[in-house]
């Protein structure tokens, strides 16, 4: 804080301290990370090894077996071998659906939370905290039998509609806020100007509402990438999304590196959300704001 | 807005909230009132070159009409709630009666699955949700003093743990912590002791998931606190400062509580996502030593013949479980909504 008067910035040795307890922090944040995709570049036998915990730095039966010390070896063996390119393409399918829906439906919703005055607004508001707090399994074993009978389960969509209406509450209470912080005049005077409410809201709103619905957006996005309970119970093998299938690599029978499909699977998934990160930290940091504090 | 159009824009959104989450909690009140039906069972006779014998088999054809026309299966009452997987009541009593002493009789009560499952699923919450929100606010307040230029990259690193979905996190940690893996090697190493395991002992697979659960929520924490940091009043600071306040004073008279409704939003949010714990069980292989009502649920719903009913009371205790957790933090969201009205 370099603004800050002379008397209330820290000491340097308060200062001093706080670096470390950062760097410490960090470390802990990131390395199991960067160890899991340095550990995806060698064979099972050096990342595991049985025989010394140096071995997956330096990993002798890598080189022995390869000639080089990396190896893309797992990533052949999960992308192609196992073919996880088709829980790519189902993961790509479910995220793109359940944010599309999820912004559609939550824009709506939102809207209106924030334009109306009266009290069920604020009750609705209360409802979907309470709804949040339903743990997702709970409302799986609600969902099976009646689906089953139903033939609903195995779908895709069925899996895009149910992560939309879990996400439902903190989606409607983020955009909710990002409404409230519109001026009320700009719809009032689309209205006075003959626009029906949805005109005003399609035409005047959402042209200034990109930036709470691009990080709305973000947020349903990781909800479908990252979900793990919902797409194990409602999808088949074969429509199954990646994070549920990296667990399966693990579940059945343990053979001979299968263990390192898990891993490279694993570091598959991680790298396109250390680039989202990248470029949308601002809006991950405002959109977790806005739906703590001023929600 | 007037009524109409308020309930048009709100239609999508409640709608899919009523049918997916509202009814699903009916189907789990009516199907923890039924259990499967009783295996039907028929006589068949096998004949061979040496003789004719009958034997006793499930009868899968007329099960499966059975199944058809009642897929409920049969009305069981409150029977499957005192039954022997959830409130054993009967086991209870013949714990509490006959048991030598108290410490037998807790010991013995918490070996059954649903009190197993209940007590850890609460210590988790009650040790994991303080300990973030403290550590978090560590993160947060030594973030605050660190020069400005460090702070994107802070907060990049910072992301990460929550962004990860919960269960690659636990595996990531799980394949350093495994025998093979590098810390579990490297203590073994270190302590000369070839059978020292984090998996294999409770309390250590126990610790690992506490530690699990705080690096997963800090981030969260730390977002929100540290933006809460940055609306702290300066004038007040000043003012507290001229008055010759020592900086713990100011951050205890004047910070902490400037931080206060925050810091209650959060608790309430990390109650909610700690009382589900289940991702980081799954993912840590951990399910021999601890285990949750959310895998109570999840291991009665995916085992060969799923347990629609038993999951379903535990689905029910656990709502109830959760209402109970929340009345406190909920009335206080209520006096507050109150008094700025």
């Amino acid at each position: 804080m370099s603004d800050a008067p002379r008397a209330l910035r820290p000491p340097p040795s308060l200062v001093a301290l706080a670096a470390v307890f950062i760097a410490f922090w960090l470390a802990a944040a990131s390395l199991p990370f960067l160890w899991t995709a340095w550990g995806s570049l060698k064979l099972e036998g050096d990342f595991f090894s049985l025989v010394s915990w140096k071995d997956a730095f330096f990993g002798p039966r890598t080189e022995a077996l390869t000639g080089s010390p990396f190896t893309f070896q797992a990533y052949r063996d999960v992308w192609i071998g196992q073919e996880f390119w088709r829980q790519a393409l189902n993961t790509v399918v479910i995220t793109l659906g359940v944010t599309i829906v999820s912004l559609t439906f939550g824009t709506l919703g939102g809207y209106a939370l924030a334009r109306s005055t009266a009290r069920y607004a604020f009750w609705i508001l209360v409802l979907a905290l309470v709804f949040r707090a339903m743990p997702g399994l709970t409302l799986v074993s609600g969902y099976l039998l009646p689906f089953f009978e139903w033939n609903l389960w195995g779908h895709q969509w069925t899996t895009i509609i149910v992560l939309v209406a879990l996400n439902q509450p903190f989606t409607l209470w983020l955009l909710h806020s990002f409404f409230l912080s519109i001026p009320r005049d700009l719809d009032e005077s689309a209205l006075i100007d003959g626009c029906s409410r949805l005109q005003a809201f399609r035409m005047v709103i959402m042209p200034v509402m990109w930036p709470g619905v691009i990080t709305t957006g973000i947020f349903s996005f990781l909800v479908g990438y990252s979900d793990f309970v919902i797409c194990a119970m409602l999808l088949r093998e074969d429509n199954q999304t990646m994070v549920p299938k990296i667990i399966g690599f693990l579940g059945t029978t343990q053979q001979p590196g299968q263990v390192m499909y898990a891993v490279a699977a694993t570091v598959s998934v991680i790298l396109p959300l250390l680039v989202l990160v990248m470029f949308s930290q601002r809006r991950i940091v405002g959109g977790l704001v806005a739906g703590a504090v001023k929600g | 807005m007037p009524h109409r159009a308020f309930a048009l824009f709100i239609l999508p959104s409640m709608l899919a909230m009523i049918l997916f989450i509202a009814l699903p909690l009916v189907s789990v009140v009516t199907q923890s009132l039924h259990v499967e039906h009783p295996q039907v069972l028929a006589q068949y006779e096998t004949c061979d070159p040496f003789g004719c014998k009958t034997e006793t088999r499930v009868d899968t054809e007329a099960m499966a009409a059975l199944n058809a026309e009642r897929p409920l299966g049969q009305f069981n009452g409150l029977r499957t709630y005192f039954g022997a997987a959830h409130l054993a009541v009967a086991e209870l009593g013949a714990i509490w009666s006959e048991a030598p002493d108290v410490g037998t009789a807790v010991a013995q009560t918490l070996n059954l699955p649903f009190y197993r499952a209940l007590l850890f699923t609460l210590i988790y919450t009650v040790v994991v949700s303080p300990l973030s929100l403290g550590f978090g606010l560590l993160i947060a307040l030594a973030v605050n003093i660190l020069p400005r230029e460090t702070r994107g990259g802070v907060i990049y690193l910072t992301l990460l743990p929550m962004i990860v979905p919960s269960v690659i996190g636990a595996l990531t940690l799980f394949w350093m912590i495994d025998q093979r893996g590098i810390i579990g090697a490297f203590l073994q190493w270190i302590t000369g002791d070839d059978g020292l395991s984090l998996k294999s002992s409770g309390p250590l697979s126990w610790a690992t998931l506490f530690v699990h659960g705080v690096w997963s929520n800090a981030p969260f924490v730390f977002i929100v606190f540290f933006a809460a940091l940055q609306t702290v009043p300066r004038d007040t600071l000043e003012a507290a400062m001229v008055d010759g306040a020592s900086r713990l004073e100011r951050l205890r008279l004047v910070t902490l509580p400037h931080l206060k409704p925050v810091a209650t939003f959060l608790m309430l949010i990390l109650i909610m996502d700690n009382f589900r714990v289940f991702e980081s069980i799954i993912g840590l292989s951990a399910a021999a030593h601890a285990s949750s009502l959310s895998t109570l649920i999840f291991f009665a719903l995916r085992g060969d013949t799923p347990l629609f009913g038993s999951a379903a009371a535990t689905s029910v205790l656990t709502v109830l479980c959760i209402f109970v957790l929340l009345t406190p933090s909920l009335r206080s969201a209520w006096t507050g909504f109150r008094s700025k009205a």
